[in-house]
């Protein structure tokens, strides 16, 4: 699963981010899970399980995590909405796309107000580190 | 906090050189070259890795041939080998659909790409870069501080005006550049009377790396990487790979 190289990357900028802050053993970290990317959530975490136990700072930590909507912003018309459904309805190979790479979701994906493809992602792209607590 | 940048230098950690193909300009080669480089060092008997950073118009797996480029997920995305060369493109996630991305859109995929893709031990990483000297520039100078360029160029002028301005950027960026390859030379080209196309260009700085003639055999070769390695084109590339001096350790 690719999830495990998320994973390694958020424990990597964890740790680097509690050595910045002289925390030596950091409690939680909590992490935001954007909708676009649709990260397989158990293989995630099993990931972090394992990970984890590389980075001294992470050996006990606890991870917890959000939801970060998918939204977007059509460029042309201003037209914002939320992405779920527009990448619900697509074939499982297009969305299995979305979840390598969320950017290619303007292959598939138009305003639904003026059909254009030339929309901005604003939220809800990918995995991100939303804070560590000492 | 974006946890991806943290995890580029780690995910290269097996990667003895990263040899970053640029010009700056569309149409003088940079795929041909690059896949040629990868093709020539992995004949000196190094591991390569062959990495489609032209998100916009991917080609290189055209040039490999086969079927559609693909992956195995493991711990990241394992790249196939194609021709024996591992080979990461936008075109192994979406096939031939076209991607109509903005900068910003192009610099968060190749982040994506560079820190889910897991390369291995390699002796050479060969990037294709795009053409020009945008986002991806940019982006290679910040995630592949090790990347050591190689810059195509044509005895043409209109090639030339913007291989000058790609050296002074990379110069400004204090990135290491290899040297400069001369592509699609033709008998009779300016610059062949005197100084190489190629360093006039650099203000006879960069290294000659290299010059290679225009075959016109090449195009019919396209996708079969045995035939390719029988062309004029294929032996001058050949030659510079070995001036690189980039195979096994």
């Amino acid at each position: 699963m690719h999830e495990w190289a998320l994973a390694e990357a958020v424990v990597v900028k964890a740790a680097e981010v509690a050595r910045e802050r002289g925390i030596a053993s950091v409690r939680e970290v909590v992490i935001a899970l954007g909708e676009l990317q649709d990260v397989d959530r158990l293989a995630f975490e099993q990931g972090l399980s394992i990970v984890q136990q590389d980075a001294p700072e992470l050996a006990n930590a606890r991870f917890a995590f959000e939801t970060d909507l998918a939204r977007c912003a059509c460029r042309p018309c201003g037209h914002a909405w939320e992405l779920r459904d527009s990448v619900a309805a697509l074939p499982e190979d297009e969305r299995e796309s979305i979840h390598l790479l969320p950017e290619v979701v303007h292959l598939y994906v138009t305003c639904p107000s003026c059909a254009s493809p030339d929309f901005a992602i604003i939220g809800g792209r990918g995995v991100s580190l939303v804070a560590i607590h000492g | 906090m974006d946890p991806r940048p943290a995890v580029v230098a780690r995910r290269l950690g097996g990667v003895r050189r990263v040899v970053a193909v640029t010009g700056g300009k569309g149409g003088i080669g940079k795929t041909s070259v690059a896949v040629g480089l990868a093709l020539s060092l992995q004949d000196e008997g190094a591991r390569v890795g062959l990495l489609d950073l032209d998100l916009w118009g991917p080609s290189d797996h055209v040039v490999l041939g086969g079927p559609r480029p693909r992956f195995r997920e493991d711990g990241g995305l394992v790249p196939d080998l194609v021709a024996g060369l591992a080979f990461m493109s936008i075109a192994s996630i979406v096939g031939e659909r076209p991607a109509l991305l903005r900068g910003e859109d192009i610099s968060n995929a190749i982040l994506e790409l560079l820190a889910v893709t897991v390369w291995g031990e390699l002796d050479v990483l060969v990037v294709d870069m795009p053409p020009g000297f945008g986002d991806t520039l940019l982006d290679a100078a910040r995630y592949l501080p090790r990347a050591e360029y190689v810059v195509v160029t044509t005895p043409s002028e209109l090639t030339l005006v913007t291989t000058r301005k790609m050296l002074e950027l990379l110069r400004r960026l204090e990135l290491p550049v290899l040297g400069v390859v001369e592509n699609l030379r033709r008998d009779g080209d300016a610059g062949s009377r005197g100084a190489p196309a190629d360093a006039r260009a650099a203000g006879g700085e960069p290294r000659h790396l290299g010059t290679i003639l225009y075959d016109e055999g090449y195009e019919a070769c396209l996708g079969d990487p045995e035939r390719l390695r029988g062309t004029a084109f294929f032996r001058d590339v050949r030659a510079i790979a070995i001036a690189l001096g980039a195979g096994r350790a």
